[in-house]
């Protein structure tokens, strides 16, 4: 799991290894070591931010609310700032 | 010493101090991120500044050694939305977009309201490292028949807290009218009638929930005398804005959005008269500023100081403020223009710099 530097510029968090079945659990555990990076990543009802976007072995994941995807052992997850407003 | 001048812009705080009598950037915080509201707490003498990350969101950040330092403070938060009615149709976003309106409350250091977009008070006792939504506004089913004015959602974008009694709090909503709390937002309540909507249907146009109230002030010596600048016209109220009358037009137009009451004269106040409605800039392009010195019957326009040719500045509705002393006003503009006047509004300092879109100016 890597946040991109966009977002480590305001709330640090290393690039790490976490243990989950779903995409969503697999943010979920990241952000445990980094929880004020939370609230830049999901906006209050638990949604992917608009202009974050992220990415399952180099795949958008187009889905910002159920991120109910399933994940397999060496799934790589990229979060990074959207480039988005021009 | 003398207070500092902030200008909250689309890239940055600008905090200005007055040196050998005239007003200088000092710092500036925050390169590059927008920055919607500032507000100094004299209590205890902090700093606080809310950012609308474009990527990432609302942000509040806090300094207690004036600037030298930030944290990070946890945002306002709007709760998880029901999926049952009336809630699930609610066509508002649950999701706070915009510190709109900083306010001290109560009596005690680091009591702070926050206003936002969509339109919501929250409240902080602990010099906001937490917040509060005040639920009986937020679910109250009147909410549902307020939209945006200009923006997507509708936004709440003035508090003022009666000097006499900090528990009344009166509030103005784009476009969902006036409210007010006696009780420290417990409860709110729907005021402001008077105001006129034109645009609206008929049977609607006179409905107190739907108005476009662009700014609110009140004067702080005389706290029953509140001042709006409506989307239609100017309006001053005697009554604590229970009831409002329209004032004359400042000019040949009374749209705008911002209007300062004086501290002390509840008969003075200040509007920046823009030509509406899709135009959004003053009237031939030439700034300036009206005032009134007898509660709206008449109002004087000046225009010394400022750009008079091809100037197409608005000011928004935090764009100008007034010192609490009533001395000194400041001023900025989308087109990133900064004055300070010294001398009631009737002649304009230009500050020597081109500023981002300022959002908000004002005094700590």
């Amino acid at each position: 799991m890597t946040f991109a530097p966009h977002l480590r510029r305001h709330v640090d968090c290393p690039p790490q290894v976490v243990a989950a079945a779903t995409l969503r659990s697999a943010l979920e555990s990241a952000l445990i070591a980094a929880p004020a990076l939370r609230h830049y990543v999901f906006d209050e009802q638990h949604h992917i931010r608009k202009h974050v976007a992220v990415f399952l072995n180099g795949v958008l994941i187009r889905d910002r609310i159920r991120l109910d995807v399933p994940l397999s052992d060496g799934d790589k997850i990229d979060v990074i700032q959207a480039l988005s407003g021009g | 010493m003398n207070p500092i001048l902030f200008a909250c812009t689309r890239k940055g705080l600008f905090v200005l101090r007055k040196t050998d009598g005239i007003y200088a950037i000092a710092e500036h915080h925050f390169h590059g991120e927008p920055v919607t509201q500032f507000l100094v707490d004299p209590r205890d003498g902090a700093w606080y500044a809310a950012l609308r990350m474009g990527h990432f969101g609302v942000k509040l950040r806090k300094s207690v050694d004036q600037g030298a330092t930030w944290i990070e403070l946890s945002c306002p938060a709007l709760p998880k939305k029901p999926e049952i009615a009336p809630w699930a149709e609610d066509s508002t976003p649950w999701s706070v977009d915009l510190i709109w309106a900083f306010s001290l409350a109560g009596t005690e250091a680091g009591e702070l309201w926050a206003g936002t977009m969509p339109a919501a008070m929250f409240r902080s006792r602990d010099g906001g490292h937490s917040w509060r939504l005040c639920d009986s506004l937020w679910w109250n089913e009147k909410r549902l028949g307020w939209f945006g004015g200009g923006n997507d959602h509708p936004g709440l974008h003035s508090i003022v807290v009666d000097p006499r009694d900090p528990r009344h709090v009166t509030v103005a909503i784009s476009c969902g009218g006036v409210w007010s709390t006696r009780d420290d937002g417990a409860h709110w309540s729907l005021i402001g009638s008077g105001m006129h909507a034109p645009f609206m249907p008929e049977s609607e146009q006179f409905n107190p929930n739907t108005q476009d109230a662009h700014s609110l002030s009140q004067c702080a010596a005389a706290p029953d005398t509140m001042w709006v600048q409506h989307h239609h016209g100017c309006y001053r109220s005697n009554d604590g804005a229970q009831t409002f009358t329209r004032l004359t037009a400042p000019t040949e137009t009374d749209f705008g959005f911002p209007i300062v009451a004086d501290p002390a004269n509840p008969l003075r106040a200040w509007v920046v008269p823009a030509r509406a409605d899709t135009y959004r800039y003053a009237t031939d392009g030439a700034m300036h500023v009206a005032r009134t010195d007898d509660g709206g019957i008449s109002w004087q326009v000046f225009r010394k100081g400022l750009p008079q040719t091809h100037a197409y500045d608005l000011v928004y509705r935090h764009g100008i403020a007034i010192t609490k002393d009533g001395k000194t006003l400041a001023m900025g503009s989308t087109t990133g223009g900064l004055w300070v006047s010294e001398d009631a509004g009737e002649s304009w300092d230009e500050i020597d710099a081109r500023l981002p879109p300022v959002a908000a100016v004002g005094f700590g």
